[in-house]
């Protein structure tokens, strides 16, 4: 696999993208949303009596809201990568050209991987520092940076983006239009919200164990993923049976 | 030197027969063109030939390479362009960044790719639209985006299924005038079509496809190999005696219709004098003399309904 060919799909997909006020607008919301309204909550919290005893939950609770942003932001890029496609019925053109399926389907989870973990990644930076910011005279350290965070933003965030992109790349093999794939994709979040309110009542804290034993579980669900849509994305595959 | 052989190639789509026994070959330079009617199999021939789909058997070579080798799939998609019956251009992105976008995955260095996006752009009357959006333009200028698409690369095989489709009689001329000068240029041109008059100005060769090829032959050859050749011959008056020096002759199918005689004839070069002289002798007067030609339309439906 050339990933020079593949470069070359994605930077095609990002100048589209750029030109898509919805995909611009989801990433812009999403960094507002984590950067400055979560700290502003954790604020209001550490403000309260007996606030103090009360921030490091809440900050671990916010903090994996990264995940579910890795697993919703590329629902959008990645529908529009694949279902826009065939409503321009550009695949078969693209398929013609001396380029692999693989490098086909390279290119595509690049476009959609890179926009989503700059975005989260911009957005987590933000919110350590407005989070060690309001936080530090109270509780007297700098919260960040720490060994969950690494954890979470350097193995479970890209694994959680790697599967939101093979689970839409199905979806989207199945789907004729953009909205449809999308209301479908976000299904993914499912699992992880599952996580997040378990998370919540005490149940499966979000403990340097538990992460890396998730991380561990999801490592092998986006290889079993990976093959299925590596299946799924052949040439004859698209053209005879997507529609 | 043939650029494409084909040697009974055929594709099932699970129990169906979409393609079946399918051979012929094309010369390098020609233009060959492939009719039928809707599902007769012309998209699936291309589609393999292009090694987007898999054969189910049979062989194809395109300029000696084997379609259905993985190692040879690469070097063929390097050397043909496909301008699909959909153009699939990126209306968000402008001509220049779709052909850019193409240069780059056909692997042409960026001088190269920029001379070739300008020849061509110009030539096909796009250059001063070049950075407008390709979802504003007519359904002409993007079928000659799309043609631009697959020559970005200066392939030596070009595949156009159903180039003029959906097009006005001015695009449909642009576009068929420049399928003309890619010939002369040398290129070698595999036409899926449903225009017949299209199919007779430019093709050299026709084949007739419905799931199996009926015949191939040259549009002239494929009428006179379906109807034979027929002479007509207009009278001023026919009376008896000419009937009778005509008949002397032994014409075959004779049949006469307003003072004309219509005759089969097998060589016309041969059989056409004589048939004026024995009119002549018995005092006719020969108004013109033509042959008849039923037209491609014609032969295409007779050859078309007799398979059903």
């Amino acid at each position: 696999m050339r990933f020079s060919k593949a470069w070359t799909v994605a930077t095609k997909d990002f100048k589209i993208f750029t030109k898509k006020k919805s995909i611009l607008y989801s990433i812009i919301g999403f960094e507002i949303f984590v950067s400055i309204g979560f700290p502003l909550i954790i604020l209001f919290v550490s403000r309260k009596p007996g606030g103090l005893a009360a921030i490091p939950t809440v900050i671990n609770s916010l903090s994996f809201w990264f995940v579910m942003g890795t697993c919703i932001l590329p629902v959008g890029i990645a529908s529009y990568s694949l279902v826009g496609e065939k409503v321009q019925k550009s695949l078969e053109p693209l398929l013609a050209t001396p380029t692999t399926d693989d490098e086909i389907l390279s290119g595509k989870a690049i476009a959609a991987f890179i926009p989503a973990m700059v975005a989260v990644y911009i957005g987590a930076a933000l919110y350590m520092f407005f989070v060690d910011a309001f936080t530090v005279s109270k509780l007297t350290y700098l919260y960040y940076p720490n060994g969950s965070i690494a954890i979470l933003m350097l193995l479970l965030a890209p694994l959680v983006c790697i599967l939101s992109i093979g689970f839409n790349v199905l979806v989207s093999s199945r789907s004729n239009d953009i909205r449809a794939a999308q209301q479908l994709g976000t299904m993914i979040i499912l699992p992880f919200a599952a996580v997040y309110v378990l998370s919540e009542i005490n149940v499966l804290p979000l403990t340097t164990t538990n992460l890396l034993i998730m991380s561990a579980a999801l490592l092998i669900i986006d290889l079993i993923v990976f093959y299925i849509v590596k299946a799924t994305f052949q040439s004859e595959e698209i053209l005879t049976k997507w529609r | 030197m043939s650029m494409i052989v084909v040697k009974n190639l055929t594709k099932k789509f699970g129990d169906v027969t979409a393609v079946d026994d399918l051979s012929f070959q094309v010369g390098e330079g020609e233009i060959f063109g492939l009719l039928g009617p809707n599902g007769a199999g012309k998209t699936t021939t291309i589609r393999m030939l292009c090694c987007l789909i898999s054969k189910t058997s049979g062989e194809a070579k395109i300029a000696g390479y084997e379609v259905g080798n993985d190692a040879d799939s690469l070097a063929i998609k390097k050397m043909i362009g496909l301008v699909p019956d959909n153009v699939g251009l990126y209306e968000e992105l402008s001509a220049y960044e779709n052909l850019d976008y193409f240069g780059k995955l056909y692997e042409c260095k960026e001088p190269e790719r920029k001379e070739s996006m300008e020849y061509f752009l110009k030539m096909l009357d796009l250059w001063d639209k070049r950075n407008q959006s390709v979802g504003d333009f007519s359904k002409g200028m993007k079928q000659k985006v799309a043609i631009a698409r697959a020559l970005i690369h200066n392939p030596k095989l070009l595949f156009l299924d159903e180039p003029t489709a959906n097009l006005d009689p001015e695009s449909s001329r642009v576009v068929r005038d420049f399928i003309l000068q890619l010939k002369k240029e040398g290129k070698t041109i595999f036409l899926n079509t449903h225009n017949l008059d299209e199919a007779q100005i430019i093709c050299d060769r026709i084949g007739i496809l419905k799931t199996k090829l009926l015949t191939v032959n040259t549009p002239e050859q494929l009428e006179k190999s379906i109807w034979g050749s027929k002479t007509v011959i207009q009278l001023a008056e026919i009376n008896d005696s000419i009937l009778v020096a005509v008949r002397n002759l032994q014409p075959k199918n004779l049949s006469i219709e307003d003072n004309q005689l219509i005759l089969d004839v097998t060589d016309p070069r041969k059989e056409n004098p004589d048939f004026v002289q024995a009119i002549v002798s018995a005092g006719g007067r020969i108004q013109f003399v033509t042959e008849l030609n039923p037209g491609l339309e014609e032969t295409y439906i007779k050859v078309v309904s007799e398979t059903k």
